[in-house]
């Protein structure tokens, strides 16, 4: 029997592959050059030319937003990609040890949760600088946090399951029982977590963009194309409306694809079904 | 039933009169031309001593309105009398007497006398001096007070510029009683004293009774501080603000200057803008570098991109407005190609990698983003490093860590800064500290514009930083509001002289 999948993931998975194919496409055209100034074509309403106008500097920004696609997706991947490099094994390795081991790493997170993630990454570009790479590490350290702290709680109720106590009897180790019976186990709901995560990394980053503290010009970044369209919002207001679209329905497909992708894995829906 | 009615009837008749009443007396309040002043800044001070720190905002509020110095900067950039009535300068350049007004008071009612002068210059230029431009009281090597109304300055070598110095804000005559406190509560000797500081919003002031100069038509002025582009604009259009100085955002003029109910003037500034390039780091030691990137700025386009076609290009450090000006802007026309070739001949043929850092103000940071997009079309790639005032200040301008920024050098005069051994330009040159070494012996006015305009040959062949164009001065106020100043030709919003019509 088939179950039906729920109606936000449809919509979510619609809206992220719309973001990823534009962002891909992007990689090989764009109707301009994203960095191109023309100052003299500059606040150009949208036009056949210009699909949805020109920037302060007369740039394309239908490019700029395609571009700016390519660069959120990046920051997201690397810094969610990051997260769970760091922060699955962390939690699976506090389940496991229990403990003081669980202790260490969870102190060790509320250390991280103490500082809201975007005022530690501008703790950290400030010592740093601004960039790229360093808002992704600061975004790397919090979803790290997040996704070790979900997988401990995760793990922890796997281990008390019969089926990891009767593989441990028959002689498994630790090791070989995290990796064989917990992992499977947790997968699910720490791939939801990250998705999440993704749509978090995607506002976060547009926040320090627009601060000034993100991806750097050239580049551009939808955050930081807002934060260039406040001064303009009394004599060209269309210019902050087509970032500010673009932030709101990345965040919105994916933070749908996280639920849709929760409703369908759910053990108790998965108990209820086919299982 | 009627006694009601009748009642009625003469609330209603009362009510009548008494509109008209309150009409009559509104109409003959705004026959009365207002006495009070709100101006806008983008900036807030971070205190109130003008000698104590080198943020423009301080001078903006306080100078000639709160603090006076020995002699004052007019708004054409005219020397006149401020504390001093009268000077006298000796032949040979050395000594400098001052008279100062009979009467004059500071604010808690003490006489501000020659003690206070004494007082004041000994304090600027002793060793723990914390004034922002400490080379200004460096060539002083004696002050005498022969009576409480005379001060006699001896330098220890000539200076042309000692009076213009000595008339700006980090020259402000403070008293010994107040000078630790000025920061919060600053006590001066003008014609405004400090009221209030409301941090975070506004500092306002208040007419002081007992000055003994020319007396201010405004009874109140008050400065409030707007960073916000687009509250900035709603703060104008809503009527909060009177009168807003050094306005920036350009993009909004249009409407500004089509609505009746506003004037718009755009005035010069001393402030220089320039691409500084440290001088001392490859590549930039190679002229023909420096001479590539001259030629790969295209000044209009910047002009139109950052100020929306609210400013002059330059040619060198040398305001267009002031005397001595030489026009250098062809020197270096725009020419890409030629840029690539004078690149591929300094042996960069594919162009090099560079940091270009860039401090807060938007002309900084908008056209800094314009300027590495006109680099990199002749292969000069630079990084953009946007960075805070502190940041900025520690690690490029005292450390001197660095190899491209932006910014404009609002003090006037002062192309003596490459001069300055030591300057964060790197830049040294034989000949252009002989020509500063001559300026400085130089009375003759004449002679004066001639050296300096031999000054600004030099830097403009050297190519020594990117020279771009003056920043404005933009001041956006209501119709009816007259002696705000157009131009800046020094730090300052002097509003003695302002009224309403």
């Amino acid at each position: 029997m088939r179950r039906r999948l729920p109606l936000s993931l449809h919509l979510g998975a619609a809206l992220t592959l719309l973001l990823v194919a534009m962002a891909l496409l992007s990689l090989l055209w764009t109707p301009y050059p994203a960095e191109q100034v023309r100052v003299i074509a500059r606040l150009k309403p949208p036009s056949a030319a210009h699909w949805l106008g020109t920037d302060h500097f007369g740039r394309d920004v239908l490019s700029m937003i395609m571009v700016g696609a390519r660069n959120s997706l990046a920051v997201g991947a690397a810094a969610v990609g990051l997260g769970l490099l760091g922060g699955v094994p962390l939690g699976l390795l506090a389940a496991a040890l229990g403990r003081w081991g669980d202790e260490v790493v969870a102190r060790l997170g509320d250390l991280v949760f103490a500082f809201p993630a975007v005022l530690t990454a501008i703790l950290l570009t400030a010592v740093l600088g601004a960039g790229a790479v360093n808002v992704v590490l600061a975004l790397a350290l919090f979803n790290a946090a997040v996704l070790a702290r979900v997988t401990r709680g995760a793990a922890l109720a796997v281990w008390r399951r019969p089926f990891v106590g009767a593989a441990l009897a028959l002689g498994r180790g630790p090791l070989s029982a995290t990796l064989v019976h917990v992992l499977p186990n947790i997968a699910g709901i720490v791939v939801v977590q990250a998705t999440v995560l993704f749509a978090v990394a995607i506002v976060n980053e547009a926040a320090l963009s627009y601060l000034g503290l993100g991806i750097q010009p050239p580049s551009p970044s939808w955050g930081r194309m807002l934060g260039d369209a406040q001064t303009y919002l009394f004599t060209a207001p269309l210019q902050a409306v087509f970032p500010g679209v673009a932030i709101a329905l990345s965040v919105m497909g994916l933070t749908m694809l996280g639920d849709g992708l929760r409703d369908w894995l759910d053990p108790r829906h998965r108990s209820s079904g086919v299982m | 039933m009627s006694t009601a009615k009748q009642r009625f009837t003469l609330a209603a008749a009362a009510a009548t009169f008494a509109s008209l009443a309150l009409a009559a007396t509104s109409l003959t309040a705004t026959a009365q031309p207002r006495t009070d002043l709100v101006v806008g800044m983008a900036l807030e001070p971070p205190h109130l001593d003008p000698t104590a720190g080198a943020a423009g905002a301080i001078k903006e509020v306080t100078y000639a309105n709160l603090f006076e110095p020995l002699l004052r900067v007019d708004a054409d950039g005219k020397l006149i009398p401020g504390l001093a009535e009268r000077w006298t300068v000796s032949d040979d350049g050395l000594t400098y007497r001052f008279t100062l007004r009979p009467n004059a008071k500071f604010h808690d009612g003490t006489a501000a006398d020659s003690a206070d002068v004494k007082f004041t210059l000994d304090r600027a230029r002793a060793a723990d001096s914390v004034n922002a431009q400490k080379a200004y009281f460096a060539p002083i090597s004696k002050i005498e007070t022969p009576d409480p109304q005379t001060v006699v300055v001896t330098l220890s070598r000539p200076d042309g510029l000692f009076l213009f110095h000595m008339a700006s804000g980090d020259a402000a005559i403070v008293a010994p009683e107040s000078a630790a406190t000025n920061k919060q509560k600053p006590v001066g000797t003008g014609p405004f004293r400090f009221d209030r500081w409301v941090a975070g919003d506004r500092v306002v002031l208040d007419r002081n009774p007992d000055y003994d100069g020319v007396k201010p038509k405004l009874d109140r002025v008050t400065f409030r501080f707007i960073s916000d582009p687009a509250a900035q604009v709603a703060a104008l259009k809503a009527g909060d603000i009177d009168a807003f100085t050094l306005f920036s955002t350009y993009e909004a003029l249009p409407e500004f200057r089509n609505d009746p109910k506003f004037t718009v003037t755009v005035g010069s500034t001393e402030g220089e803008t320039i691409l500084s390039t440290n001088n001392a780091r490859k590549p930039f030691d190679d002229v023909r570098v420096r001479r590539a990137m001259a030629h790969a700025i295209d000044r209009k386009t910047l002009i139109d991109g950052v100020l929306y076609g609210n400013g002059v290009a330059i040619g060198s450090h040398f305001p267009p407005h002031r005397e001595g000006y030489v026009d250098l802007t062809g020197l270096y026309p725009y020419d890409p190609a030629k840029a690539k070739a004078l690149l591929a001949e300094a042996g960069y043929p594919n162009g090099f990698d560079t940091t270009l850092r860039l401090p807060p103000p938007p002309y900084a940071r908008r056209g800094g983003e314009l300027v590495a997009a006109m680099l990199a079309e002749v292969g000069i790639r630079a990084k953009i490093e946007p960075v805070e005032w502190a940041a900025w200040l520690e690690k490029t301008f005292k450390g001197k860590d660095y190899d491209l920024t932006m910014i404009a050098h609002t003090e006037p005069l002062d192309i003596d800064i490459y001069a300055r051994p030591d300057y964060y330009f790197n830049y040294k040159s034989e000949r252009f500290n002989a020509l500063n070494d001559e300026l400085n012996r130089t009375q003759d006015p004449a002679k004066r514009n001639a050296l300096y305009g031999e000054e600004q040959k030099v830097l403009a062949e050297d190519a020594v930083n990117g020279f771009l164009f003056m920043l404005p001065s933009v001041t956006v106020q209501k119709a009816g509001l007259t002696g705000m100043w157009v131009n800046r030709p020094i730090q300052a919003n002097d509003v003695t002289g302002v009224s309403w019509k």
